[in-house]
């Protein structure tokens, strides 16, 4: 069973739903991300978003953009990245860990380079904002090599266009909660909720919310509904704010970041089903 | 012997392109976010519908008639010509359209468009600020209100048409993410449409981003290559023997070549913009320097590093200032079909002012790389030979900009 699987079919058990972090790799540069990734599964986190830094994150608003600047402008590549998952795998090996990102630094590695090089540095599923399902490049790749290839539906996913989403998804179906970029508009969770009933009549997959959840109420609000919680810009934000005028981590840093994935976990975990 | 492509001369056509999935070759495509892949099918299911209707045909050709003021003349330039001492050059002159550049065709088209669709509210990106200029003026022709986004640099640099686009009633949003220049708008655009998916409806003004905006711009911008067929056997009986047109994007370029893509005499000449000189990576040669990679919801040539980040692009002329270049020319590019060269900053410059005093045209700095080549290249071709060079907009926009570039340059 990988390691996504086994981690939905433990939350089943326990009868809760999943937090889900987002960190950008590299962000605000290595040592302290690598401190970050090592902290967030102790913190509560049950499965962890690596952010693949990219130049044009076209999805995302100023609090990802930043992030994945800051990354880059510390010298955050693809290779770095992988070697984070390696090491973060070496003390960590029940933790599922989401690569996601935007096609073009895959490409540029080589997409079955990438593909290879990723699984056997411990990655277990790849989100790929901007490869819909009618750019499903990757699907065939990713299932050969046994990663999940996880896919995004969003308000606008009507019921034609559902079934192609769910045809080649795997891992869990990532609703995305607003029309919008990430860490702008607040999700509304009614509007959620009768969403994900809709979207279970299309898929048996467990569903994770993301975009638009901020604090540990929303998340605890999202939770009665979701299979899993992402928070990823306000964990983001939380980063930032640790940082001094040349975005270089102050003491506060780490413990800064571990300290809301805390309270967010908090929350999704006060809701039981 | 028979020979199947001589009995079928469409089956091996340059025109057919893209595939019913965008695809020029591997370029092209629809590499967007799922929240805008059911807004992109809908433009294309909509753009289906009225390209071939005579109705919205009709009434896109009376706005282009009496609005915009096509035909554009294809004008000897006489003095040019005889200075260069060889080929007979032509201008195509799209710097005389309303608004002062091509970007007008493209955009007329899809305002009747969006408007079909119902869309009340019209988003759009600009570099130099002729799309944003054209966008607004189609906006307040039919009274749809609109935001451009356009890069914090461009906004300095091209202050006339900033009070243009504001003067028309537009919303003229500033962006300083990334280099703030042409990518950084079109990526903040994509993200307002995002965030706005069921009254807005987002006006590409290049041959790129994800299908149909490549194959719709194009077609929206054949009128100047259909033009220039007709003019030139009117003038001289006969296809011109070369067309030179500059590209950043490359909507000019392609619509000028389009129609003549099946005619093997034609000689289809395309300038990138070099900068300071392509060993200096300040540039915007996509062709020249770049290498495949998806961008803004095609894949395409692109300037960038070995990890895949997006590299800045520098030209003088804003226009040119993009690190990406539309799908078909890339398959283009590949297959042999255009000519890709490129020309400096000093280059256009130069073209700039010999362009102005030989023939009092001044051409926007963007159409001086084409005009540059031409100078080029004229000299050394024979007197019967025809060259067509589009003057895709007009270059008051740019005095600013070559005035401090020759201030710089003066020592």
């Amino acid at each position: 069973m990988s390691r996504i699987a086994a981690k939905f079919a433990s939350l089943k058990k326990e009868g809760r739903a999943g937090f889900v972090t987002f960190v950008t790799a590299g962000d605000p540069d290595l040592a302290t991300s690598s401190k970050i990734l090592a902290g967030l599964a102790g913190a509560g986190a049950d499965m962890i978003e690596l952010g693949m830094p990219f130049s044009d994150p076209m999805a995302d608003g100023p609090a990802v953009q930043a992030s994945s600047l800051r990354a880059l402008n510390s010298g955050a590549n693809m290779k770095q990245t992988l070697a984070m998952v390696r090491t973060f795998r070496q003390s960590d090996d029940a933790t599922p860990i989401i690569l996601m990102g935007y096609f073009n630094p895959i490409y540029a590695y080589g997409t079955d380079k990438f593909v290879a090089d990723a699984k056997a540095a411990g990655v277990d599923g790849l989100i790929v904002v901007d490869l819909p399902p009618e750019e499903s490049e990757l699907s065939k790749p990713t299932a050969d090599a046994g990663l999940d290839f996880i896919f995004l539906a969003t308000p606008t996913s009507d019921d034609k266009r559902l079934p192609a989403i769910v045809k080649h998804a795997s891992g869990f179906l990532y609703y995305v909660a607003i029309a919008g970029i990430t860490g702008t508009r607040s999700a509304d969770t009614d509007a959620v909720a009768s969403a994900l009933v809709r979207l279970r009549k299309h898929t048996k997959l467990p569903i994770a919310v993301g975009f638009g959840i901020k604090t540990p109420e929303n998340a605890a609000q999202m939770a009665k509904s979701a299979d899993a919680v992402v928070v990823g810009s306000a964990l983001v934000e939380k980063l930032r704010e640790g940082l001094d005028a040349n975005d270089r981590p102050t003491a506060s840093c780490v413990d800064g970041v571990l300290e809301f994935a805390r309270d967010l976990a908090k929350g999704v975990r006060s809701v039981s089903k | 012997m028979n020979n199947p492509s001589q009995t079928l001369p469409l089956a091996n056509s340059f025109r057919n392109g893209p595939d019913e999935t965008g695809h020029f070759g591997i370029y092209g495509g629809r590499y967007v976010a799922e929240t805008l892949m059911p807004l992109i099918l809908d433009v294309d299911r909509a753009y289906n519908e009225v390209k071939d209707d005579t109705a919205f045909r009709a009434e896109l050709a009376g706005y282009l008639s009496s609005y915009v003021g096509r035909p554009t003349p294809l004008y000897y330039a006489k003095r040019m010509s005889e200075k260069l001492g060889g080929a007979k050059i032509f201008f195509k002159r799209e710097d005389l359209n309303h608004t002062g550049a091509h970007k007008v065709n493209n955009c007329m088209g899809q305002i009747l468009l969006a408007r079909r669709m119902g869309k009340t509210r019209i988003i759009a990106e600009t570099g130099a600020g002729m799309h944003g200029v054209a966008t607004a003026t189609v906006c307040a022709l039919f009274d749809v209100p609109c935001t451009i986004y356009m890069g914090a640099t461009d906004i300095e640099r091209q202050a006339p048409n900033v009070m243009r686009m504001k003067m028309l009633g537009a919303e003229v949003k500033p962006v300083t993410s990334g280099s703030a220049t042409l990518k950084d708008a079109m990526n903040d655009a994509l993200r307002d449409w995002v965030a706005n998916v069921s009254d807005t409806y987002y006006i590409i003004g290049t041959v790129a981003g994800p299908h149909p905006y490549p194959t719709m711009v194009r077609d929206f911008q054949s009128v100047i290559g259909d033009e220039t067929r007709k003019q030139m056997q009117e003038l001289e009986g006969r296809l011109p023997d070369s067309v030179v047109a500059c590209i950043g994007g490359g909507s000019n370029a392609m619509g000028i070549f389009h129609p003549f893509l099946d005619d093997p005499s034609v000689r289809l000449i395309a300038t990138e913009a070099a900068g300071e000189g392509i060993e200096t990576g300040k540039h915007a040669a996509s062709l020249s320097a770049g290498a495949p990679g998806v961008l803004h919801g095609n894949r395409t040539y692109l300037l960038q590093d070995a990890d895949g980040q997006i590299t800045e692009a520098h030209s003088i002329s804003a226009g040119l200032d993009y690190p990406g270049i539309g799908p078909e020319h890339s398959w283009l590019h590949d297959i042999g079909r255009v000519e890709y060269v490129s020309i400096t900053d000093k280059e256009a410059v130069d073209a700039y002012q010999a362009c102005t005093r030989t023939e009092g045209i001044i051409p926007a700095l963007e159409s001086s790389h084409a005009v540059a080549h031409a100078m080029k290249i004229a000299g050394s071709l024979p007197k019967d030979h025809l060259m067509v060079v589009n003057m895709s907009g007009r270059g008051d926009k740019d005095l600013d900009s070559v005035g401090r570039w020759l201030a710089d340059h003066d020592s």
